[in-house]
């Protein structure tokens, strides 16, 4: 048997999504370089929903998979179904990962939801901002 | 195109090689033990062998025992020092960092049985230094290993100089050679070692079959019990083809290095040179004193199994040091252990070349690496942050 299913290497080789959103609304950075893994997403929200998301990864195949997958699995999902994505529905849309890969797909998870934390954050400062010069 | 640079990893048997075993599959499958002619013929087989191998390192036919291996031969090095030094209450060994894993984890087993190893920094050419190993040479040191040549590196080890150290400091001297055999001159009269390991699929041998030299007077200690195979030293029905094929291989290998490194040497140097001028990458290993196929790099802001994948695709075989290729959390501990940080030793790429690479070929290797560094750095969050002066370039 192959390392990585078809699915995963069809996301590797032609990953989707990929690239960068100069005014994202959320971005979310998880993994570190001394790893060998890092995942970088960008997402763009209208109407609490993801209209547009792109990544950016240093890492192996299935990381770069991994990446690529989820981005497909929330791209114009409202952010409550978003923020509900595993790790494991990741994998399993990839017909599955390797034991010692399925760090990869947590990876994905943790910076999709990193992205929303950081859209939430952003959105709340704003509105302190604004509220705050009004008060002025 | 296809093309093979995997050649550290193993190697194509050759059709010498399999012609000479052959015989030894379908005529003569006898056990060697036995009296009968079809045993016999396999005995005179494994004997012819055991001379040619020997001619060939300049050894006596009864220095050379047949192992599975070069773990195998490795082990059974390591712990027939350790046994004789035990005995003498001698027990501390010198090794270095950048040695095979065959050979440091059963370092480290002899660690946990009361010896003590000291070892020497191979710096950041990923040469040891013979004068460190005299250093380190102690009164109760009962073996200095140091291996011929790395097997990720390439890097080409004093052994000649260290040889004569230990000679004349009375410690015993193995060295791995598991990556020179075949590849380059090795003499072990002239090298003054006491035992060397080999294994015969890095010089197009077979698989699963190697040897170990045992300098005559040493006493080697069993690994495997059971017949008096190897002389009571190797128990077990010998691999008869395996050992056959060995030495026609060995034979082919020794005798062509003269006339096949020249040029696999201008190869190497033409695809490092290519492969230099892609930006934040770095050579590992010393540029000259490295076997003559072994191309090692580490490309800043990429990772080395997505790399291996993609050449893959344009059909060039190689390795990487990366930590996903190891299936470990760590990258190669040789890239680690010469100074390169976790984040770049995850970005190598290890290239090992034979003869059948030319002009045509390293220009294909050299054009698809760099268009394959450049895609991946395209999407990298790491080169990204390089490039913006986010954070700084360390190559």
């Amino acid at each position: 048997m192959a390392l990585y299913s078809e699915k995963v290497m069809d996301h590797f080789r032609n990953p989707r999504n990929v690239g960068v959103i100069e005014d994202a609304d959320g971005i979310g950075e998880v993994g570190n370089a001394k790893c060998g893994d890092i995942m970088k997403m960008y997402l763009k929200i209208d109407n609490d929903t993801v209209t547009d998301v792109k990544f950016e990864t240093f890492g192996c195949g299935s990381a770069i998979a991994s990446s690529s997958m989820a981005t497909e699995l929330i791209k114009g999902q409202p952010l409550s179904e978003a923020l509900k994505l595993t790790n494991k529905a990741v994998a399993e849309a990839l017909d599955g990962l390797p034991d010692y890969k399925m760090h990869c797909s947590v990876l994905a998870e943790e910076a999709i939801k990193k992205a929303i934390d950081d859209y939430y954050e952003k959105k709340k400062n704003n509105a302190q901002t604004t509220s705050g010069g009004q008060n002025e | 195109m296809k093309i093979y640079a995997d050649n550290a990893a193993t190697t194509k048997m050759s059709q010498t090689a399999i012609d000479a075993m052959m015989p030894y599959i379908t005529d003569y499958f006898g056990n060697p033990s036995s009296l009968y002619s079809e045993g016999q013929k396999a005995r005179e087989a494994i004997e012819k062998a055991r001379s040619q191998i020997g001619r060939c390192i300049g050894a006596e036919p009864w220095e050379i025992i047949f192992t599975s291996g070069g773990s195998e031969s490795d082990n059974q090095a390591i712990l027939t020092a350790a046994r004789l030094g035990e005995k003498t209450g001698k027990k501390h060994i010198v090794s270095d960092t950048i040695e095979h894993h065959a050979v440091l984890h059963t370092l480290k087993k002899l660690e946990k049985n009361g010896f003590d190893v000291t070892y020497v920094d191979a710096g950041e050419n990923g040469i040891v230094n013979a004068a460190d190993i005299d250093a380190a040479i102690r009164e109760d040191t009962c073996l200095v290993t140091v291996m011929f040549a790395n097997n990720e590196i390439g890097t080409i080890q004093p052994v000649a100089e260290i040889g004569r150290i230990c000679r004349s400091r009375g410690v015993l001297f193995h060295t791995d050679a598991v990556q020179a055999a075949g590849h380059l001159p090795v003499n072990v009269k002239e090298l003054n070692v006491d035992m060397l390991s080999a294994s015969a699929h890095k010089f197009r041998g077979p698989k699963g079959t190697g040897f170990l030299y045992v300098r005559k007077g040493i006493k080697p200690c069993v690994l495997i019990e059971g017949g008096a195979q190897e002389r009571g030293r190797r128990a077990g029905t010998e691999n008869v083809p395996g050992i056959v094929a060995m030495a026609a291989a060995f034979e082919e290998a020794a005798s062509s290095i003269d006339r096949i490194n020249p040029s696999i040497i201008r190869m190497r140097d033409k695809i490092i040179e290519g492969l230099s001028e892609i930006p934040h990458s770095a050579l590992n290993g010393d540029r000259t004193r490295r076997l003559p196929g072994n191309i090692s790099f580490c490309f800043e802001g990429i990772e080395g199994e997505s790399l291996l994948l993609l050449l893959d695709d344009k059909g060039i075989s190689a390795s990487s040091g990366s930590a996903c290729t190891s299936g470990s959390l760590d990258p190669s501990h040789a890239l680690l252990a010469i100074g390169r940080v976790h984040d770049v030793a995850h970005g190598s790429l290890r290239l090992t070349i034979d003869e059948s690479i030319g002009d045509e070929e390293a220009d294909y290797i050299v054009a698809s690496v760099k268009s394959v560094v450049e895609y991946l750095r395209s999407f990298s969050p790491v080169w990204r942050d390089l490039v913006s002066g986010k954070t700084d370039f360390i190559l």
